[in-house]
């Protein structure tokens, strides 16, 4: 249900080819027919959402918080429409109260990838404090998620997450 | 448009809720927010394109806007308290970009959290709902004057190019009815009435 994205060097993400991470990731979206994906940017996630923009096939905005991304989605979904939502951990930490009253109970289901701050080579001790938040939230609402830390994974791992839920 | 809220009627959530209801007559959308909101929806007459918040505060008008989007020739309503809309100003804002013309946004002002003890809200004598909706890009904004006013502003969202927002002034009255509250049935419900589903 949650795919947690392991941070890759901004040096590599910034190529378009199928073969990268976001070239993967937005081809498996539209596979699936997932065409509504808002988002709070994050560095990591920047060249995914920029060549979301430049898709015709994706309706992608930018929303002043997380919770709200999550409603769109879930009130596009039961119109008929598939989305996805992309946000950092920091984002995922302001989540619970939505999850837990509106995805779960109603059973919608939702896509998020999480741009992962907080791990590996982290600076800011109040990001690595609200990393740690993320994976017993998910687990305390029984939430399945994946940690991506290798390209070869990648579409398997999303493609059957979003066929999952 | 109306941007002064103290020529307003004070009016009641249930009656402005009912007239919301006998007006529509092409399976338009609803979605309650949270409480008494989507308490006076259910008292209005349960329909199958009705959706009930259970949680989630703040919500009604982002889970509206995905309706919307996901069905652009369906006219959606969306009924939300302003200490529940004073939760999600930016959504305001992200409405305002998408522009969806299908979209109507009705704000129930009684300045208090009725549900919880009717404490006043922060924004309660200082902040005008109409004012933040228009200054977050939300042109068609307007004050509702009285019942009847109401309802011609409805009559004008209904065929408007662009999103529409009505603030409506209301007592401290509770909501007349109580929803049930099965939130798997809330929704398939929901989603047989936009004919995304049909029932087993």
């Amino acid at each position: 249900m949650a795919i947690a994205e392991q941070q890759t060097s901004s040096e590599a993400a910034q190529t378009s080819s199928d073969k990268s991470w976001h070239g993967i990731v937005l081809q498996t979206l539209k596979r699936n027919e997932i065409s509504l994906v808002p988002y709070v940017p994050d560095r990591v996630l920047t060249p995914l959402i920029k060549n979301l923009h430049a898709d015709p096939f994706f309706t992608t905005f930018a929303t002043a918080r997380e919770e709200e991304a999550v409603g769109i989605v879930s009130g596009a979904w039961m119109g008929g429409r598939r989305g996805a939502v992309l946000m950092q951990t920091s984002g995922f930490a302001t989540l619970a109260n939505v999850l837990a009253s509106l995805a779960v109970p109603y059973q919608i289901p939702l896509i998020m990838f999480v741009s992962e701050r907080g791990t590996l080579g982290e600076f800011n001790y109040g990001q690595s404090l609200v990393c740690r938040t993320m994976r017993p939230v998910l687990d305390s609402l029984a939430l399945e998620h994946h940690t991506i830390t290798r390209l070869d994974e990648l579409e398997f791992i999303a493609d059957r997450s979003i066929k999952q839920a | 448009m109306n941007t002064d809220a103290r020529n307003t009627k004070v009016m009641n959530r249930f009656d402005v809720t009912s007239r919301l209801i006998a007006k529509l007559e092409h399976e338009e959308a609803v979605i309650g927010g949270i409480g008494n909101t989507n308490f006076d929806l259910w008292a209005a007459g349960h329909r199958p394109q009705n959706f009930y918040m259970l949680g989630s505060m703040g919500l009604a008008f982002p889970i509206a806007l995905g309706v919307a989007l996901a069905q652009p020739d369906r006219r959606v309503f969306a009924l939300e308290g302003d200490g529940s809309l004073l939760m999600q100003l930016g959504a305001l804002s992200t409405i305002a970009a998408l522009k969806p013309k299908n979209l109507t946004m009705i704000v129930m002002d009684n300045g208090i959290y009725q549900i919880t003890g009717a404490q006043p809200t922060p924004a309660a004598n200082v902040a005008d709902i109409v004012a933040i909706a228009t200054g977050s890009g939300l042109t068609n904004s307007a004050w509702a004057a009285d019942e009847e006013d109401f309802e011609r502003l409805v009559e004008e969202a209904m065929s408007a190019g662009e999103p529409s927002l009505i603030a409506v002034r209301i007592d401290d009255k509770s909501g007349v009815g109580a929803t049930r509250r099965d939130p798997v049935q809330i929704r398939e419900r929901f989603m047989h009435g936009l004919g995304v589903r049909e029932p087993l």
